[in-house]
């Protein structure tokens, strides 16, 4: 976009506390109702005469109507909530009345000096690691695998996604009980001799995280892939006919054109299962329980949180257990953001081409 | 006019085959059909075990874990299709995820296209906000969450649970729908402006027939999180008329614990409504990006 007609006198303060619109485009103006929007919010250092100034007043209407809803709701029910849960965190507090009890940084030196949550920010780094490594290049590949032509295509497709259909409630029902000591698992395993192979896939700390990764991956591998196939029909066809005259084979024209142009699809769902690791809940509790998880060596910041302050009745601990898992998702992302996702934002290969 | 972005999954077939010179057979064909065919099996197979064993007596489960019901067995799922509480939570889940995905896409939809089209101080500052949703989880907030809905009276009320998980969908829709709306060429919007229709014109005219394959993915991923949601209506809801379904499945397996037949028959039909939702709209989504952008 070349330069616009940026005229910072016209930012204004808008209700949510961010600086209001501006006329970008000269060309926007002619609108008819840009004329009669009322005059209720700025507070105007010159009569809105000017064809411009009418834009920005108009432009600034249209902003507030199209994400105030947006902004209300989000506001209310994340970032209030959240800036609630950092109140409490300083409180000893049981969940009744107020909170009286104010010991100031107290429930997070305990937090960071317990081991059993240190025990649980380990497993989260790990199930961060593997969640990319593992799921990046298969979800990858199938991404590919379904976007062929192939007979049937459609079919598979529907049903790769079912495990992500399927609610963490009913995939750890169904997961706990075919992986227990005498479950379907090993009793298959028993059936075609490999009898050797069978084990104590959810009680047995070595084994623990891998069958949680096994089962994260099932669950999960299809929301990769259907991002995938999303960025990919965004890949323009001529590259690949331009690929195909120049004699590229299949893996060729994968590497050099789909695999970078797919670029931003992949560091955004990198980012996306990062976050979506480091607080992983539901499956681990399900599956494990609050009690076993920590033995078991699955054990997660989220588990730990729920454990000690909601299930123990401490709501002021567990306050500050979420403020501690806020905060290091958020340096995480951060560094993410930073160092990886910047080129997508400042828009090389998203924004518009002008 | 040009056409705007490469309409779906036919490139997808075009690219390979002129490629090669047997148009009609891709290349490693054979290859592709066994790991597609691993991979389906490896995908279902919890599933099946899940819906089948529905059709066992327990006593048959605690024989043969990994058998095939033999004889088959209706009881269950009979049990459960005549009993009121499944269909109750049944209609809840139902409710909960329609009115959560419209206001998700609704709400989303609009916000994003604020983020993608126009020019204004603080834009960075809204994207960054919503942004920093995709850091908070449900469950992060959900003590403070469950006192707030308590105080507007929502506890036990399936809003409760609906508008929160509006708000907690909004920043994974804005992510992915910003994308889409920015792809939009200019040309189009100057086009629009040519013929007279403002900025909300082509947001309603244009906007919303050109980013279908976003709005609809969105939808979607909007829907199976309301679906499977736990932790918020586990906090919100509390008797067994107002539950939805994954609340019903742990309830329903506390109480018979030891009849894991019956409750293998519960879950497995507890999803099938939204593995029949899904597969219907997973054709509505190739459908849309193949017909979505006409020149």
């Amino acid at each position: 976009m070349s330069d616009s007609s940026v005229d910072n006198s016209l930012a204004v303060q808008s209700s949510t506390g961010e600086r209001g619109a501006q006329a970008d485009h000269g060309r926007s103006g002619g609108g008819a109702r840009a004329a009669s929007s009322p005059a209720a919010r700025r507070p105007a250092r010159r009569p809105a005469r000017r064809p411009s100034r009418g834009i920005g007043w108009r432009q600034r209407l249209e902003i507030t109507l199209l994400s105030g809803p947006a902004i209300v709701v989000f506001v209310g029910f994340v970032i209030f909530p959240v800036a609630l849960a950092a109140y409490y965190g300083f409180y000893r507090w049981k969940g009744f009345g107020r909170p009286t009890d104010f010991v100031g940084f107290h429930n997070y030196t305990v937090i960071l000096q317990d081991p059993e949550f240190h025990a649980a920010l380990l497993h989260n780094g790990l199930i961060v690691v593997l969640s990319l490594v593992i799921q990046g290049p298969v979800g990858l590949l199938l991404a590919l695998l379904l976007n062929r032509k192939m007979r049937g295509r459609s079919i598979i497709r529907v049903l790769v996604f079912v495990p992500w259909v399927v609610s963490e409630v009913i995939a750890g029902t169904g997961w706990s009980l075919m992986l227990q000591t005498d479950g379907a698992v090993n009793d298959l395993l028993e059936k075609v001799g490999l009898g050797h192979f069978t084990a104590d896939w959810l009680s047995d700390p070595h084994l623990a995280l891998w069958s949680l990764m096994a089962i994260l991956t099932w669950k999960y591998i299809g929301f990769a892939v259907i991002l995938f196939m999303a960025g990919l029909q965004n890949i323009p066809e001529e590259l690949y006919e331009a690929a195909a005259l120049d004699g590229a084979s299949y893996w060729q024209t994968q590497r050099r054109i789909t695999l970078p142009l797919l670029g931003p699809t992949i560091r955004i769902w990198g980012f996306l299962s990062i976050i979506g690791a480091l607080q992983l809940f539901d499956l681990v509790y399900i599956i494990w329980g609050q009690y076993v998880a920590g033995t078991a060596g699955v054990s997660t910041m989220a588990t730990y949180m729920v454990q000690y302050g909601r299930n123990a009745g401490n709501f002021g601990y567990g306050s500050a257990v979420a403020v501690v898992l806020f905060i290091i998702s958020m340096i995480v992302a951060l560094v993410y953001q930073r160092f990886v996702l910047r080129r997508d934002t400042e828009g090389a290969l998203t924004g518009r081409s002008k | 006019m040009t056409v705007v972005q490469s309409p779906g999954l036919e490139p997808a077939q075009a690219r390979t085959a002129p490629s090669r010179d047997k148009a009609k057979t891709p290349w490693g064909s054979p290859t592709t059909y066994f790991v597609a065919l691993v991979l389906v099996a490896l995908t279902l197979a919890p599933v099946a075990y899940i819906v089948l064993g529905g059709f066992r007596t327990n006593a048959q489960i605690t024989d043969s874990p990994s058998g095939l019901p033999s004889p088959w067995v209706g009881a269950n799922y009979v049990d459960v299709l005549t009993s009121s509480i499944f269909w109750r939570q049944l209609g809840n889940s139902t409710f909960v995820a329609l009115v959560t995905t419209v206001g998700v896409v609704v709400l989303g939809v609009m916000a994003s296209y604020v983020l993608a089209r126009y020019r204004f101080r603080g834009r960075g500052a809204m994207y960054s906000l919503f942004a920093a949703g995709l850091m908070f989880p449900i469950t992060v907030a959900i003590t403070p969450l469950y006192i707030l809905i308590k105080n507007i009276g929502l506890i036990n009320n399936l809003f409760g649970v609906i508008l929160p998980q509006i708000a907690f969908a909004l920043p994974t829709t804005i992510i992915i729908l910003v994308p889409f709306l920015r792809a939009i060429p200019d040309e189009i919007e100057e086009a629009a402006w040519l013929d007279g229709c403002g900025r909300l014109g082509f947001f309603f005219r244009m906007v919303l027939r050109l980013s279908l394959p976003g709005v609809l993915t969105t939808g979607i991923l909007a829907f199976v999180a309301s679906w499977n949601s736990y932790v918020l209506p586990l906090f919100v809801l509390n008797d067994l008329e107002k539950y939805t379904l994954p609340l019903g499945v742990q309830a329903f397996s506390s109480q018979y614990s030891v009849d894991t037949a019956k409750v293998l028959a519960f879950t497995s039909l507890s999803m099938l409504p939204a593995l029949v939702f899904f597969t219907i709209f997973e054709r509505r989504i190739v459908g849309g990006l193949q017909g979505a952008v006409k020149g």
